[in-house]
């Protein structure tokens, strides 16, 4: 293969790895590290380096539009980008001592996990507003609203919980930071769940802090060396391109039948990559 | 099931959406989109020019390997990044476009400090340097091994 085909191959692999991974809701990353590594038998380092760049991209268009709809909490993402850019940097650190066939491992156990999180995002939960007493919300004036589309009306909600949610959004940083991916499968839940915020609110703040948690990572990455420009041009062009497609076909596909077949295929891939750590 | 929407009352807590937040929330989503369009931009024509200078790189399958493999030198300090950009090399240009994506993040946080000093919010412009610090320390924590 000349540096030129393997370009344009990259380039293409990662489109597709943009378009299913904004169907899914799982971000490209996770998706184009398998491919990088299971297809090319690029070096693991080389494909977390280039794919917490293209996580960077894609959150940062996303979060755009989600910011302009006025969905994202932002006084909410600011508290928690303390724990989430921490969380990183410990986890970029991290990967810089562990071998390549724990990182395999470890992304395969999250891999999995995000697949079967998949499942749940299939019937969106109706908010319900928590009566727990919020003090650290209080103070910081974290509760707020937003217009909901579909029902036409401005949605009141109260923000609890926000020393777990910082715990988590910890380990999601730091997950995030060691395997080169968004984790938005790890930092969703622990607003929607623990910290009872609305599941639209959750995903766009989600979305919002992951660009901000990959930057910090990131940083690390690139002083490390580990950020290949002909690896990392080609996987952040595609999968933001793949990404925009994707968003566009999102409406079109709601069937519970085809996430399904992907969730299968996701479990294999994690399969495959835990099995390329064990076999070392 | 409860009722989620309601008027604002006593117990409804006071929330964010004023004008001047919205400017701020305006700005972020510009800049976000400004910063993503400049370093696609830079790495497509990185690319290009790559290809261009390096006419083996479209010819030679044995060129791949060095590539893609531990220990290639690529622009990754400052120094090396400016000098190669004065000579307008491919991967200078791509590296620099890998940069402005990865700042673009950063500048946003940048922002918001601004607009909590703006609004006198001193925990919030507290809370948001100190992610500040974070960012910029990452670039610190990496060259250190």
């Amino acid at each position: 293969m000349t540096p030129l085909e393997f370009v344009l191959l990259v380039l293409l692999i990662s489109v597709a790895a943009g378009v299913l991974g904004s169907l899914l809701g799982l971000g490209g990353g996770v998706i184009v590290i398998p491919a990088l590594t299971l297809l090319f038998g690029i070096d693991i380092r080389y494909a977390i380096g280039a794919s917490i760049v293209s996580v960077i991209a894609t959150s940062s268009g996303a979060a755009a539009a989600y910011v302009r709809d006025g969905l994202t909490n932002l006084r909410v993402a600011m508290v928690l980008e303390l724990a989430t850019t921490s969380g990183a940097l410990t986890g970029a650190y991290l990967a810089g001592l562990l071998s390549g066939r724990w990182l395999f491992i470890i992304f395969g156990v999250v891999l999995a996990y995000s697949s079967l999180m998949m499942i749940r995002k299939l019937n969106e939960p109706e908010y319900q507003e928590s009566n727990k007493s919020a003090p650290w919300a209080d103070y910081l004036r974290l509760h707020s609203s937003y217009f909901d589309k579909r029902t036409g009306r401005e949605i009141y909600y109260r923000v609890t919980s926000t020393r777990i949610g910082l715990a988590l959004m910890y380990v999601a940083g730091a997950i995030s930071g060691l395997l080169g991916i968004g984790s938005g499968s790890l930092k969703v839940p622990a607003m929607d769940l623990a910290m009872h915020m609305p599941i639209k609110v959750s995903t766009a703040t989600s979305n919002f802090m992951i660009g901000v948690t990959a930057a910090a990572s990131a940083g690390v990455y690139y002083m490390r060396g580990e950020i290949d420009p002909f690896i990392a041009a080609p996987v952040a062009v595609g999968v933001l391109i793949g990404a925009l497609g994707g968003s566009y076909l999102l409406p079109k596909l709601r069937s519970s039948t085809i996430r399904l077949v992907f969730v299968v295929v996701l479990l294999w891939i994690s399969g495959q990559m835990l099995w390329e750590g064990i076999r070392g | 099931m409860s009722v989620a929407t309601k008027l604002p009352s006593a117990t409804t807590p006071i929330t964010d959406h004023d004008p001047r937040v919205r400017q701020v929330e305006l700005a972020i989503s510009n800049l976000l989109r400004g910063g993503v369009a400049l370093s696609m931009l830079l790495i497509v024509a990185g690319t290009i020019v790559t290809f261009a200078q390096q006419p083996s790189y479209i010819s030679q399958p044995g060129e791949l390997h060095r590539l893609i493999t531990p220990g290639l030198k690529f622009p990754h300090t400052l120094g090396d990044l400016t000098s190669e950009l004065g000579q307008l090399r491919g991967e200078a240009i791509v590296t620099l476009g890998l940069l402005v994506l990865i700042a673009t993040p950063v500048m946003r946080v940048a922002i918001s400090i601004l607009a909590f000093i703006y609004q006198r919010d001193r925990i919030f412009t507290l809370i948001t340097s100190v992610v500040l610090f974070l960012l910029l320390l990452s670039l610190v924590l990496g060259r250190g091994e």
